[in-house]
């Protein structure tokens, strides 16, 4: 199939209290590379086998949690064909001009009825250090820490996450892959892709809105799974759950917070996903083997702990 | 010498000790306790908020959403950036004293 639309998740953008503290967590334990620090302070930074010229941002602010999340379109005529749509659905649409600086291309911004703001572009300035195109080698130079190759996905809470469904999969072309729902038919959480990976987002009902579950990176294997689990303990990192996988996507994962209480995920593997596929369904009496096929139990600090 | 601390908890009674470096919701997770609920103990997601009756004691970051300045300052403190520099005894945060930080979020928005 070939991608249009919506490619994928470009970057993030996260709060955090202390500046100093995320970028030892960011930069020396996960291992992305920082690539710019602003007039206004906030830290970009990327991982080694990004294109783009960010995928992380940091902003400290006095509480944590998410700033927006941004997707990468294919072209400007696709940035403007979804302006029109979700201008055409009622969605109060802001246009962001370019900001060279930054290295960034004009957006548009929404936020979706979970309260969440999301950002749509299409241009972004390559990385100097980005992947090798001439007789590429792996990498430049040996990746660090948990030598994660790229950002991958959020997991996001938030009251309205049936009118955020349907926004991303009516006006942004996303499917959903899969989903857990309560015997009374109520969608209790939905995994969304934009591609060909099991998620690109996911959303989980909760009361309030706009709150951040995890930002998750990409790992090459199952043993990187363990040595970032090997880094974990030996800073002392604060670990929520794992090494375990997951029933839904099947990821091979870990659960830690960054030194401001935003979770993070490292994972490995998952399924290929086809637009052709059916949605995969989990009852929640299931629900302990959907998010954790090793434990099979529900683990309530997973379930309940945002920023 | 790092001095060392006892930390009651009111609510169950139960008691430990905590040096004065280390947070006391660390403190008692390495003992094995589960007094305090245990959530990020990185100061970002409010579940270990807690009451200090009494003690003298310091706090490190701490997100605004879960303990305004002012709650703060009447002894409302996240376990995880708590650090004693006397015995405490604290108690579990009520839903009002979850409330009150809310309410003053929300006058400060
Ligand atoms: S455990 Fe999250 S704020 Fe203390």
């Amino acid at each position: 199939m070939a991608i249009s639309g919506v490619l994928r998740p470009g970057y993030v953008q996260l709060r955090v209290l202390d500046m100093e503290a995320a970028l030892v967590h960011y930069r020396d334990r996960i291992g992305l590379d920082v690539v710019q620090t602003d007039d206004e302070g906030l830290v970009y930074l990327k991982a080694y086998d990004e294109f783009d010229h960010h995928s992380i941002v940091l902003r400290e602010a006095p509480e944590a949690g998410i700033d927006f999340m941004a997707f990468k379109v294919a072209s400007e005529e696709a940035l403007d064909e979804f302006a029109r749509r979700l201008r055409g659905a009622g969605c109060t649409v802001e246009e962001i001009a370019p900001d060279d600086k930054r290295h960034l291309g004009r957006r548009i911004a929404f936020t979706a009825p979970t309260g969440h703001r999301f950002e749509l572009f299409a241009t972004i300035g390559r990385a100097d250090l980005g992947p090798m195109v001439d007789n590429p080698e792996l990498w430049h130079t040996e990746p660090r820490a948990m030598r994660v190759q790229r950002f991958d996905h959020c997991l996001l809470y938030g009251d309205d996450i049936d009118g955020a469904i349907d926004l991303f999969s009516k006006l942004l072309g996303f499917s959903l892959t899969e989903r857990v729902v309560a015997p009374d038919g109520t969608v209790i959480a939905a995994f969304l892709s934009c591609g060909m990976k099991a998620h690109d987002i996911a959303l989980v009902r909760h009361d309030e809105k706009g709150k951040l579950h995890h930002v998750s990176f990409l790992l090459e294997s199952w043993n990187d799974v363990g040595h970032a689990a090997d880094i974990m303990s030996r800073y002392n990192m604060s670990i929520d759950i794992g090494p375990t996988r997951h029933g839904i996507t099947r990821g091979q994962t870990i659960y830690f917070f960054d030194p401001s209480g935003n979770r993070n995920e490292v994972f490995a593997g998952g399924y290929t996903f086809y637009p052709d596929h059916p949605v995969r369904t989990w009852s929640t009496d299931e629900v302990g083997k959907a998010i954790f096929y090793y434990e099979r139990a529900l683990n309530d600090r997973f379930m309940t702990v945002v920023t | 010498m790092v001095a060392r601390y006892i930390i009651e908890i009111e609510d169950c009674g139960r008691r430990f000790p905590c040096p004065e470096d280390e947070g006391v919701l660390q403190a008692m997770e390495r003992q094995g306790w589960q007094a305090i609920p245990v959530g990020c103990r990185n100061g970002g997601c409010g579940r270990c908020l807690i009451r200090v009756i009494c003690g003298a004691f310091r706090t490190g970051l701490m997100s605004r959403r879960h303990v305004s300045e002012g709650q703060g300052a009447q002894g409302l403190a996240l376990a995880c950036r708590l650090y004693p520099q006397s015995d405490l005894t604290v108690r579990l945060a009520t839903p009002h004293d979850r409330a009150a930080t809310e309410n003053e979020n929300a006058r400060g928005a």
